[in-house]
């Protein structure tokens, strides 16, 4: 931290900056993990899913100021930031339509496979928790 | 970072400079990491994709639980060092951008040793995780963790747990070899003769990427 000092006679607003930024994406990530081991205790599954939309909000916004501010990409001309953040646009259709797709073979796989969704309800006995050998023995003996 | 030039855009498209106002190496080195971003991108979303048609998926907080010295029951918290020490080292970094726009090599060469430091103790961290869950009877191809609602579970979860933050665990180590190259080109007045230190730019870019990456892989697979 001698550095802050040191440049402090030549720009200490860029400094400044910098620990703010700090300081914001350390919150963010102390809210996260609050969220994380509140998360724990929940069993209401609509509120565990509004918690889960909460945490990847945070991490869009994380992520935007590691982005914007620490690889100064707000600072630079906005030709660059467009040719940059553009097509990474494309990630939002991505998400949407490999999630969609993903939920739809599930719902089409228990729908049409009754042994595949009778596979997947099979509650495994827990005799030999915590060590993994034994477990995943006893995983074998129920298939 | 003269974005005060910007006063006419249409000057810019005239020739003659870049357009972008941004040196060369620089612009290639963020389409490289628009490009890396796109493979992480890939490698999540088909994650998600195979989560989303999965009906059970082990519950991070049984499986992630374990520190050092302290045993387990304790979720959360060794993935929250991690993420702060690679925070914390790309604090640093940017501290080292910043000393070499003031040409100012002692700044950069504490920030620079004090980067290598943070990443090379995420990479130990790593590796403890990673021997641990081994440990565990976890690796490609063997999974011992159940689903949350106890029922059987696939090996996709470790797959992609290993793929993944092995992927990101591979830039990092490629990031502090970067940096270590930086330093010893640093120290040997390298940048002082070029007259800039524009490569520890860079570097910086490469280093927060990986940072920003481990933001997304520590949501989708700790706390999510």
């Amino acid at each position: 931290m001698a550095q802050a000092g040191h440049a402090e006679h030549s720009n200490n607003g860029a400094v400044k900056e910098i620990w703010k930024v700090t300081g914001i994406l350390t919150v963010l990530t102390l809210v996260e993990l609050a969220i994380g081991f509140y998360m724990m205790k929940v069993t209401n599954a609509s509120l565990i899913l509004a918690l889960k939309g909460s945490i990847v909000i945070l991490m869009m916004v994380k992520a935007f100021y590691i982005v914007a501010y620490f690889m100064h990409l707000k600072h630079e001309l906005r030709n660059m930031i467009m040719t940059i953040v553009v097509p990474l646009a494309l990630f939002i259709w991505f998400i949407a339509a490999f999630l969609y797709e993903g939920n739809s073979y599930k719902n089409l796989r228990n729908t049409y496979d009754p042994y595949k969704k009778e596979q997947t309800t099979i509650k495994v006995e827990k005799k030999a928790e915590g060590h993994g050998e034994h477990s995943s023995e006893s995983h074998k003996a129920v298939e | 970072m003269s974005t005060t030039t910007a006063a006419l855009p249409t000057k810019l498209w005239n020739g003659g400079k870049s357009p972008f106002n941004v040196e060369y190496g620089k612009l290639m080195m963020w389409y490289f990491l628009m490009s890396d971003a796109f493979t992480f991108g890939a490698f999540l979303i088909s994650y998600g994709t195979i989560r989303f048609s999965s009906n059970g998926w082990p519950d991070p907080n049984k499986v992630f639980q374990s520190f050092p010295g302290l045993g387990s029951g304790l979720p959360l918290m060794f993935v929250s060092l991690m993420t702060f020490i690679l925070i914390i080292s790309s604090v640093t970094m940017v501290l080292a951008v910043h000393a070499g726009h003031n040409m100012d090599k002692k700044g950069v060469v504490t920030n620079l040793v004090l980067t290598i430091i943070g990443g090379a103790a995420f990479l130990g961290c790593q590796a403890w995780e990673w021997s641990h869950l081994h440990h565990e009877g976890a690796w490609w191809g063997l999974n011992p963790f159940l689903n949350a609602d106890g029922t059987q579970s696939s090996t996709n979860f470790t797959n992609y747990f290993f793929t993944i933050t092995g992927f990101h665990g591979f830039h990092v180590l490629s990031g502090v070899v970067i940096n270590i190259v930086m330093l010893i080109m640093t120290l040997t007045n390298q940048f002082e003769k070029r007259g800039h230190y524009l490569m520890i730019e860079k570097a910086g870019l490469y280093w927060h990427f990986v940072d920003l990456v481990w933001v997304f892989v520590f949501t989708c697979f700790y706390l999510i």
